[in-house]
């Protein structure tokens, strides 16, 4: 590592720590562009063998370059853009979608040294810039000039500021019990507790005390990033496709790029959060960054399953679940949960 | 050379000048709101190099992340007429540069008054590792706490407010009970009749 340091201060001079840091980042979002591809043959095949169907198999070896060809096809297609759209905002609408699912990323810890920028107020970063990612799905419908796509705009912009509520609640009692908005701190503090000091670390994590929560949590993560059963943004049977009917080739792959990088950060944040990150399950086996990939494997496995067990909720009901059931779920348990620390039960000194 | 803040601090202040204007100059409703959005962005970074770290971050995620969306929401639903709009802008136009330039000597004269004195005063340097978020909270739930509960309640009347001025009694909608429907049982639907196997001849 100084050997890389030294090299890299005689060849770049000043400007090192500038390109060490791109270096950085090439090393976070290549394998999160690949972590993508291979998401959408994972999601292929999983719903394939819950449906009873082998999924890709052509392909190569057991269809594992599909993502490949995908990739390729859609890069070959033209772009249309349609007579009445917006030009200028019809092009930036998918980059708008995808920044801020990348931009999340640099906070975001993977051991307790390896991040980009350990921040202090790394968990309120992740939320501001969680919550522009709507503006991709709202200005494409718009600069579309469709009505199926803004008909598609309209209720993912409603969903997104609805549930985003309800997880920003959850937030903040994962941050009450870690005494913390830094996102290091908030997995060590899931480190210790009655059942760490007994070897089963597992159950000192926050999911356990915080099980409501978590659920609610990860249901409205599911919503925000517009996945089944509330992907009534796309709704192909009633709105043909949403917010992106319009959109082919590259621009098309960047919404879809959006949507499967902003599912991995929702699986990387409730691992970070409530499943204790980076920290082994039981006391003898140590930390380390492959645990916290197996809990996003997890997650993201969760993401598939629901997918192909639940039918899509109707628009009301999501809306119901949302404003009555999770928000007032999350400031009753923020409540419980404050009113606990201030008893002698309490569990996280 | 300038020190890198400088250059930030001048390269922010160009974009956020450059989108505060377009918001009055575009003429698509739209791209004046979207261009309000990039000002907001631009300020909430100006206060990261004030090391206002916290009001950064609620900046963007409460208008950023909420209030513009759904001013967006509504300005896309509005079915402008440009021409119409622009009917006696110089009419208007005294009255409004009346207007904007009360409210520009005013904003100096609070700049300059002195009990702010910010054109005298220096950004305090933090000391590495206090949270601004941790002081911000507790200057709140202290010192500030009357002035915290009072804004939390003309809030909650204009929440009430708003709802009464809208609400105008129920609808005479459809509507299903999720908990009845929750509780339907298959044999309430479904009918299953037992028939015997019929023979063809």
């Amino acid at each position: 590592m100084d050997t890389l340091m030294q090299f890299g201060t005689g060849m770049f001079g000043t400007a090192w720590p500038a390109v060490w840091t791109l270096i950085k980042i090439v090393l976070i979002i290549a394998p999160l562009m690949l972590g993508v591809a291979y998401l959408t043959y994972f999601e292929r095949k999983v719903i394939g063998y819950m449906q009873v169907r082998i999924g890709p198999n052509r392909v190569g070896p057991l269809g594992l370059l599909q993502p490949i060809a995908d990739g390729v096809k859609l890069l070959l297609k033209e772009i249309v853009v349609p007579s009445g759209a917006n030009r200028y905002l019809f092009v930036i609408a998918p980059v708008l979608s995808l920044a801020p699912a990348l931009a999340a990323w640099a906070v975001v810890p993977f051991t307790d040294t390896l991040v980009l920028a350990n921040i202090d107020a790394s968990l309120l970063y992740i939320l501001a810039i969680g919550s522009m990612g709507v503006y991709g799905v709202v200005l494409a419908g718009w600069a579309s000039n469709s009505k199926y796509a803004f008909l598609g705009a309209m209720r993912a912009a409603a969903q997104i500021v609805s549930y985003e509520i309800a997880m920003g609640f959850a937030l903040v009692v994962v941050l009450m019990v870690s005494g913390s908005l830094n996102l290091v701190d908030i997995v060590q503090s899931q480190q210790k507790g009655t059942f760490a000091d007994m070897g089963l670390n597992f159950l000192s994590w926050n999911w356990l005390p915080l099980l409501p929560l978590f659920v609610v949590y990860f249901i409205s993560g599911v919503a925000e990033t517009n996945r089944a059963p509330f992907d009534v943004a796309e709704g192909e049977s009633e709105i043909v496709a949403g917010f992106h009917v319009d959109y082919s080739g590259m621009a098309f792959a960047v919404f879809f790029l959006a949507e499967y990088a902003e599912m991995i950060l929702i699986a990387t944040l409730t691992s970070l959060l409530f499943l204790g990150g980076w920290s082994s399950p039981v006391a003898f086996l140590p930390d380390s960054i492959f645990w916290l990939l197996a809990k996003i494997c997890l997650m993201l496995f969760f993401f598939l399953w629901f997918r192909a067990t639940f039918p899509r909720y109707r628009y009301d009901h999501i809306m119901r679940l949302g404003w009555k059931v999770f928000i007032p779920l999350t400031v009753v348990w923020l409540f419980v949960v404050g009113v606990w620390m201030l008893t002698p039960f309490n569990i996280w000194k | 050379m300038m020190d890198f803040k400088t250059t930030v601090f001048f390269f922010l202040s160009a974009i956020l000048i450059f989108a505060a204007l377009r918001v009055i100059t575009a003429r698509n409703p739209v791209h004046a709101v979207l261009h309000l959005i990039l000002s907001f962005f631009t300020a909430a970074g100006l206060w990261v190099l004030l090391q206002a770290e916290f009001l950064a971050m609620v900046l963007v995620m409460v208008y950023i992340g909420a209030v513009m969306v759904l001013f967006l929401f509504v300005v896309m639903m509005l079915d402008l007429n440009l021409d119409q709009l622009r009917q006696g802008f110089w009419n208007y136009l005294p009255l409004g540069a009346v207007i904007g330039i009360l409210m520009v000597i005013e904003m100096g004269m609070v700049l300059g008054s002195r009990y702010f004195q910010v054109l005298d005063s220096e950004v305090p340097s933090v000391p590495a590792g206090v949270s601004n978020t941790k002081e911000l909270g507790a200057l709140l739930a202290t010192d500030y706490v009357y002035p915290f509960e009072l804004a939390a309640v003309v809030l909650l009347v204009a929440i009430v407010a708003a709802v009464a001025l809208t609400f105008r009694g129920p609808k005479k909608t459809r509507y299903t009970d999720p908990a009845k429907q929750i509780r339907v049982k298959a044999e309430d639907r479904v009918r299953i009749v037992k028939m015997p196997v019929e023979k063809q001849d």
